[in-house]
């Protein structure tokens, strides 16, 4: 009995990872098929890097990957910066006047379905166009900045909640100023959840098309709105190597901080050991 | 040194309060007040709410008539009707499929665990949009799909396969799988092994313990995995425009076609007022469940 069920088990596992990996590697196979029928595999031709040397010589490409860049990386640091002031204004500040309103705006951007929040920032910006002009990257990047941050608040509230309030508070009898407090002790001890956050919002605003659509002007064009205007008319090659070489890309990121993660958990369990024989 | 604390203290809460207020709560205000507007043939092409006239009388106009015109009309009432069936089964089919897989993660040996754990990530990281139009070389008329099921004589001529709602509740199960599995490992992997030892050891079948045990004290991550596959399934955008029919009408295009294609922007903010009365009426509604369920 038991054995069938983990045999259940196992048969799921394999089923469950293959369906979210097999058009994630067809992807990256038909990258290098020779034919132009994207999914047709030409067989009579050797594979080919040709839709690899296409992508690089795109200029709308090129431009768009930059653009989209650029704007991931400032919304990640604003967001941070934002996502930390509120996570430390909700875990340290237990009372504030209109504090139930400041969480429900802090969780709401998350669970919004995308066409509102996008349909709502437009009519905002339409509104303030004489104020900060006509829509464009600083648009797209003031709404990512909006939704990433709720999600960069989740992650630094919870790491903030975990450290240890005695040590602020003993730098605080010491005679240490709030600021310096915060500097000297806090962030170093949020320091990987800042960065996780960062990493989390600049992903966010790299891979968002719905509320880009809504708020981006004619002139400012990011990569997933130039993928998307061109999917929609059917499947295309190049799109097939820009896909791989954005899996590749985050693979490595993934391998890399999960066996940095692994690594930092042996070596937690090996001095857990250590101490304990020492004490024993 | 105690009001430069203070305010201290007053910039750090007001800094991110503003910005939320400013770039979400007030957009947010707009579409409701938008929403009661009527259609007008200018830039923004609404007719504004408050107007004043010559004796410097303010007037107050608000019209229902943008949502009796969408709760009355069959093409809106069935894109509501059809996301929150397609939302629904996507969850049920991905809790089918993302159970065992989280059950089987959270039970692997030590180092699988971890590199089982990153699998599910990774997806996640890469771009959602991508991963959607994978489905587009698959599914297509000469695709590998329709290859396979050719060359293993079950078809004789190629299927449609894109552009129907098929394709449509694949994609979702397909993106929104990872989103199940989170909540469900970590409910699965918190789970008191003990009881289930104790149950084996007193005659209890393990299917029978599973059901009893295991199920029911899960039941946390089963609630926030289908909560959090739902809510943005409904008012999906990206999967119908690229994997659906003409005929599959779900609530998100709706919106965005009223707004980029007829450029109704009151009926396409009626739409959005509608569609979030009932997400959170949904949300209100799980969370009383789950409230009562734990005091019970």
């Amino acid at each position: 009995m038991h054995q069938r069920r983990s045999w259940f088990v196992l048969s799921m596992l394999c089923f469950g990872f293959a369906f979210l990996y097999v058009p994630i590697l067809s992807m990256i196979v038909y990258s290098f098929n020779a034919s132009r029928l994207v999914t047709v595999w030409d067989s009579a031709h050797s594979p080919t890097l040709v839709w690899y040397s296409e992508l690089f010589r795109n200029d709308e490409i090129m431009d768009a990957a930059g653009l989209s860049f650029r704007i991931a990386a400032v919304n990640a640091t604003g967001a941070v910066i934002l996502g930390t002031l509120a996570a430390f204004a909700l875990e340290r500040f237990r009372r504030f006047r209109g504090r139930g309103l400041f969480s429900l705006l802090t969780t709401a951007p998350m669970v919004l379905p995308e066409v509102i929040t996008g349909l709502s920032l437009l009519l905002l910006f339409v509104v303030l166009e004489p104020l900060i002009g006509a829509r464009g990257a600083t648009t797209i990047t003031i709404a990512h900045m909006t939704f990433s941050m709720a999600y960069a608040i989740v992650v630094i509230q919870a790491r903030l909640a975990t450290v240890d309030r005695s040590l602020e508070e003993a730098a605080m009898d010491l005679g240490a100023r709030p600021l310096k407090v915060f500097a000297v002790i806090t962030l170093p001890l949020i320091a990987p959840a800042i960065a996780s956050a960062w990493v989390l919002s600049f992903i966010l605003s790299w891979d968002d098309i719905v509320i880009t659509s809504f708020v981006s002007g004619p002139g400012s064009t990011t990569l997933p709105q130039y993928v998307f205007s061109k999917v929609r008319l059917g499947v295309s090659p190049d799109i097939n190597a820009l896909a791989t070489i954005l899996v590749l890309i985050v693979s490595v990121a993934v391998f890399i901080a999960g066996t940095v993660m692994m690594r930092r958990d042996q070596r937690r369990i090996r001095d857990a050991q250590i101490a304990l024989g020492a004490g024993g | 040194m105690a009001s430069g604390s203070r305010l201290g203290r007053w910039g750090v809460i007001a800094l991110p309060y503003l910005w939320l207020a400013v770039f979400f709560l007030v957009p947010f205000l707009i579409v409701l007040k938008i929403s009661f507007s009527n259609v007008q043939l200018s830039m923004p092409p609404v007719e504004p709410a408050l107007t004043w006239d010559a004796d410097h009388a303010v007037h107050l106009r608000l019209h229902l008539s943008n949502f009796a015109f969408v709760l009355s009309d069959r093409l809106y009432i069935e894109a509501f009707a059809e996301s929150l069936l397609i939302a629904a089964v996507s969850t049920v089919i991905s809790l089918l499929i993302g159970y065992p897989m989280a059950y089987g993660i959270a039970r692997a040996p030590g180092t699988w665990r971890n590199v089982l754990f990153l699998l599910v990530v990774l997806p996640f990281f890469t771009s959602f949009l991508l991963r959607v139009y994978a489905w587009m070389g698959l599914l297509g008329r000469a695709g590998p799909v329709n290859g396979l099921l050719l060359k293993l004589g079950l078809i004789h001529e190629p299927l449609q396969l894109l552009q129907t709602n098929f394709a449509v509740y694949l994609g979702m199960v397909y993106s929104y799988l990872p989103f199940m599995v989170l909540p469900l490992y970590s409910a699965i992997e918190k789970l008191d092994l003990t009881l289930l030892e104790a149950a084996a050891d007193l005659g209890c079948r393990p299917t029978k313990a599973f059901f009893t045990i295991t199920l029911p004290l899960t039941r946390e991550g089963i609630f926030a995995g289908c909560l959090l596959v739902f809510i943005p399934a409904v008012g999906e955008y990206v999967i119908p425009a690229l994997l659906g029919g003409p005929d599959t009408l779900m609530i998100g295009r709706v919106v965005w076609d009223e707004f980029f294609g007829n450029r109704d922007w009151p009926v396409a903010s009626a739409l959005a007022i509608v569609l979030l009365v009932l997400l959170s009426g949904f949300v209100l509604l799980l969370q009383y469940v789950q409230s009562r369920e734990r005091e019970a």
